[in-house]
């Protein structure tokens, strides 16, 4: 690709951009020029900081609150933001969206629009625009490209752009496009949000580190927790562990839960059956702690041992507490 | 029409994912060893709740259990029926082979257009193959209907669908009117499994099979040549070298965070 125009979809924009929505951003310069379609008005300071990071335009909806309907009109939108590109002079030949549950959905529908192939779990990219996916929950990696003119590639946390360029600030405005009317006539509209309590740790599909827990730990969470808070991690769980019902589903890892892609996944009492096995596979380190040899997880940790949670990790952050001083 | 409800379901053969899977020398997965999809279990249970609720086929409702693949995806629909659903319809042609997202949800479109006129289509939250959570949203778009995602549970009350959904730190209520697509987490439900009573009657069930044409579509649609992305190569990951096993002696948890220092973790 050559200095291709690139939409970097942010979603969720709050009072600045967050790690994830940044790395969006490098991905897309990796790709050409990039242009932001923030799903939601955008302040000052993101604006500031879009700029900062290289966009040559902010585009932002008009006319209708995206946040109250479920993906349909946030395709239908951004469709019009790509014509809205093209007629500015800026043919989007990639957008670039995070591999979200909404995110996926959104270029799912966003693919059907604009008769563009998508590529989700992307784990890597290259500069023209080959992707690097993780498939069969981690255990394969696919190099995959999009056949159509346009492609919309979903791209997950932490993912590797080999050494990406520092970016020329971009001198981007915001501008304005219609959410068409008729694209919020058949759409599922959310009736009702109720915010669960927040754990204050970092999302679990984003995190650097995940401690996760299994049936080992018989309910008791309360060492993962502390370790995962020590080394400023998320908590994630086996299946096991949350349909026992000792944590919410929104943290189980695995095959039917989340992929996470984090510099260290700590899997403590997790026995690591094929299922368990593939939230896990993607991450750079593994450490698994679990009172069973011949737990399958130990052929695929870096560093395993063989012991009772309950004591190792304790002293680990013990450990870690007393060198941070 | 009253308070009866016309459901179709997807469904897929996939392969178990109790075992190590493999993606064979034609960037296709190795179909051998599989099974009904675990996930669509639960879309069919949710189909089968709300006819039951409605007096189930003799209140005149239908569930109608949707394939496309090869031969062997019938085996999905032999096994929806002896749980329960009505009929079964299996989108067969040897171009279909090979189908990405795009092509996929096209065909399963065009032959869901076939059936004349359907209340609700619902799906898993995922094939446990392909895992993009793609197909549902592409099917919507490509029908026309609003999608409602993720759904830890619903109901259907006069025209209206309203389902639960859990977000990143956030519970939502989401609405819309009939027609709609829903796709429904593992949380939705407990499936039932096949009795002997399900298993008799699904013998006398009826499986149509309909061909390309038959849903209106032509060769260069669907499969390698109408998809819109190519896989360039696959492979398996790495595995993963053997690394270091202690047996504690005590000091494990200190010799963890020697190994996190070493590897500038923390």
């Amino acid at each position: 690709m050559t200095e291709a125009n690139v939409l970097v979809v942010l979603d969720g924009v709050g009072e600045s951009l967050k790690k994830s929505q940044l790395e969006l951003l490098s991905a897309g310069r990796l790709l050409g020029t990039v242009s932001v379609a923030a799903t939601a008005p955008v302040g000052e300071a993101v604006l500031a900081q879009l700029r900062e990071n290289g966009a040559a335009a902010a585009y932002v909806p008009d006319g209708a609150d995206l946040s109250e309907y479920l993906v349909g009109p946030t395709a239908a939108w951004l469709a019009e933001v790509v014509s809205a590109s093209e007629a500015q002079g800026r043919p989007v030949r990639a957008v670039l969206l995070d591999n979200s549950p909404t995110g996926r959905e959104t270029a799912a529908r966003l693919g059907v629009r604009l008769g563009a192939g998508v590529i989700t779990d992307v784990v890597g990219l290259e500069p023209d625009g080959t992707a690097h996916k993780s498939v069969l929950a981690g255990s394969y990696e696919d190099r995959a490209r999009a056949t159509s003119p346009v492609s919309i590639l979903t791209l997950k946390a932490n993912l590797d752009l080999g050494s990406p360029a520092a970016p020329a600030p971009g001198s981007a405005a915001v501008t304005p496009v219609a959410v068409p009317a008729d694209a919020l006539t058949r759409s599922a509209r959310v009736t009702g949000r109720a915010a669960k309590v927040s754990s204050g740790r970092p999302d679990l599909t984003e995190a650097r580190v995940v401690v996760a827990g299994g049936r080992g730990t018989d309910g008791d969470f309360g060492p993962v927790e502390e370790l995962a808070d020590a080394l400023g991690g998320a908590v994630g769980a086996s299946r096991a562990a949350a349909d026992a019902g000792w944590v919410s589903h929104d943290l189980q890892v695995g095959q039917t839960g989340k992929t996470v892609s984090p510099q260290l996944y700590i899997s403590a009492g997790i026995s690591g059956a094929v299922q368990q096995k593939a939230g896990m596979q993607t991450a750079k380190v593994i450490v698994a702690v679990n009172s069973d040899p011949e737990s399958p997880v130990f052929e695929i940790a870096d560093f395993g041992v063989v012991g009772d949670l309950f004591e190792v990790l304790p002293q680990a952050t013990a450990e870690i507490k007393r060198r941070r001083g | 029409m009253g308070d009866t409800l016309k459901i179709v379901v997807l469904v897929k053969h996939v392969p178990d994912a109790q075992f190590d899977r493999h993606i064979g020398p034609e960037r296709t997965l190795d179909r051998s060893e599989s099974i009904l999809s675990e996930l669509d279990e639960y879309a069919l249970e949710a189909a089968l709740q709300l006819t039951d609720a409605r007096g189930g086929d003799k209140g005149g409702n239908e569930v109608i259990a949707l394939t496309m693949g090869g031969p062997d995806a019938a085996n999905a629909l032999k096994k929806a029926l002896q749980i329960g659903a009505s009929s079964g319809v299996h989108l067969s042609d040897e171009a279909l082979a090979g189908s990405d997202a795009w092509a996929t949800s096209l065909a399963l479109a065009a032959a869901i257009r076939s059936l004349g006129e359907v209340d609700l289509v619902i799906t898993g939250m995922a094939s446990t193959d392909g895992e993009t959570s793609l197909v549902p949203a592409q099917l919507a778009e490509h029908l026309g209907l609003p999608q409602l995602t993720f759904a830890s549970s619903l109901e259907v009350s006069g025209r209206t669908v309203a389902i639960q959904r859990d977000g990143e730190g956030v519970t939502e209520t989401v609405e819309a009117e009939l027609p709609a697509l829903v796709s429904v987490t593992d949380q939705a439900n407990e499936p039932r499994y096949p009795n002997f009573k399900g298993i008799l009657a699904a013998k006398k069930k009826k499986i149509a099979t309909l061909s390309l044409a038959e849903v209106g579509l032509d060769a260069g649609q669907v499969g390698a040549a109408g998809s819109l992305t190519a896989v360039e190569s696959a492979k398996p990951r790495p595995p993963r070298a053997a690394g270091t096993i202690i047996t504690d002696e005590g000091d494990a948890g200190v010799k963890l965070v020697d190994f996190l220092a070493a590897q500038k973790l923390i």
